[in-house]
């Protein structure tokens, strides 16, 4: 059994799930925790159109969504959409945000919410959104407050953070994290891409997570 | 779906949107992980949705590898450069890219007689 009942999820893209945590995601399923996606945006503003291209800037939005539908399926999870706009998050007001976050997790009551390490995270979403997920768990009750599991991407961040807390070797769970990445079609390439590069395929194997405590 | 842009037909187009009130969205991005990947790299990026503008006249040109398109509007200008893909889709709206050799968007003009959508197109 998992120790984690509800899990939360928060990132701003389609694909981030997988990408930074499929198979922590699909371990955390098989062991009978209930997951949620929640997506902060469509991605919509991405610039990957499938490689050769078949999306424009604006279908992509609908691919992106379908795609997230089907990388859910294959990691037994379920989504949301948060409904936040594609590299705006940092320019809306953290309070609003914070106040959204907090009241729908004071609802959906985790035990377990992941989300981006702000500033370490290098997409400017990325930490915009980890940010206000943080603030938003720091703000509810401490009876009710879930652990934080942060994925940080930055090339400085064992520099600066040292060690994660977290290790996930997730190579029992590697066909399930690659057949989601396949999914994200539209922007499986660039992805593909990376996985051809061995430094970051044996970090796509081993997922890492930083906890509060870890927070500078 | 996206094809190589026909000047011709896109020069048609572009007056056919002439002197009325229009929606732009104007992009150009090299990725946000640019410099994650190359420190030495400096991410580049600007886009404006749904600028409500009417130009005078507009004109395409080509530059032997891709194009440029430039509305002259009462007080300034539109432009875009390295546009190599067009389509006019179904709500009739002319949208121009630019794409790198793995079709990655580098630079997009859109114009249209509607606002663009604020959220997912649920369309199709
Ligand atoms: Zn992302």
């Amino acid at each position: 059994m998992s120790d984690y009942k509800r899990v939360i999820v928060i990132f701003p893209h389609p694909d981030d799930e997988t990408f930074g945590a499929g198979g922590t995601l699909a371990s955390l399923v098989d062991a009978g925790s209930k997951v949620t996606y929640w997506c902060g945006t469509l991605g919509e503003m991405g610039r990957n159109m499938g490689n050769p291209v078949f999306a424009n800037r604006e279908t992509l939005s609908t691919y992106r969504k379908k795609e997230l539908d089907e990388a859910a399926g294959v990691l037994g999870i379920d989504v949301v959409h948060l409904g936040y706009r594609d590299k705006t998050i940092e320019f809306e007001v953290l309070e609003e945000m914070v106040t959204h976050l907090r009241t729908k997790l004071e609802e959906a009551k985790p035990d377990l919410v992941i989300t981006h390490f702000p500033g370490y995270a290098v997409h400017p979403d990325h930490d915009a959104l980890g940010r206000a997920a943080v603030e938003a768990v720091k703000e509810m009750k401490e009876e009710e407050r879930p652990d934080v599991w942060m994925h940080a991407i930055s090339n400085e961040t064992s520099e600066d953070l040292g060690a994660p807390a977290i290790l996930k070797d997730i190579s029992d769970y590697w066909d399930t994290k690659w057949k989601a990445i396949r999914t994200h079609l539209s922007q499986a390439d660039g992805m593909v891409d990376l996985i051809n590069r061995e430094d970051q395929l044996e970090r796509l194997k081993t997922e890492r997570f930083y906890t509060l405590d870890q927070l500078q | 779906m996206m094809e190589p842009i026909k000047p011709e037909k896109v020069q048609d187009i572009i007056d056919n949107f002439s002197e009325k009130p229009v929606y732009v969205h104007l992009e150009t991005t090299n990725g946000a992980y640019a410099s994650h990947f190359n420190e030495k790299a400096h991410n580049v990026g600007a886009f404006i949705r749904n600028a409500h503008v009417t130009y005078e006249h507009g004109k395409i040109i080509s530059t032997g590898g891709g194009y440029r398109v430039g509305l002259k509007l009462e007080l300034g200008w539109v432009y875009a450069e390295g546009l190599t893909d067009y389509e006019v889709d179904e709500h009739n709206r002319l949208l121009m890219a630019g794409h790198d050799e793995q079709g990655r968007l580098m630079v997009a003009l859109e114009i249209s007689e509607t606002p663009f959508a604020h959220e997912a197109d649920y369309h199709e």
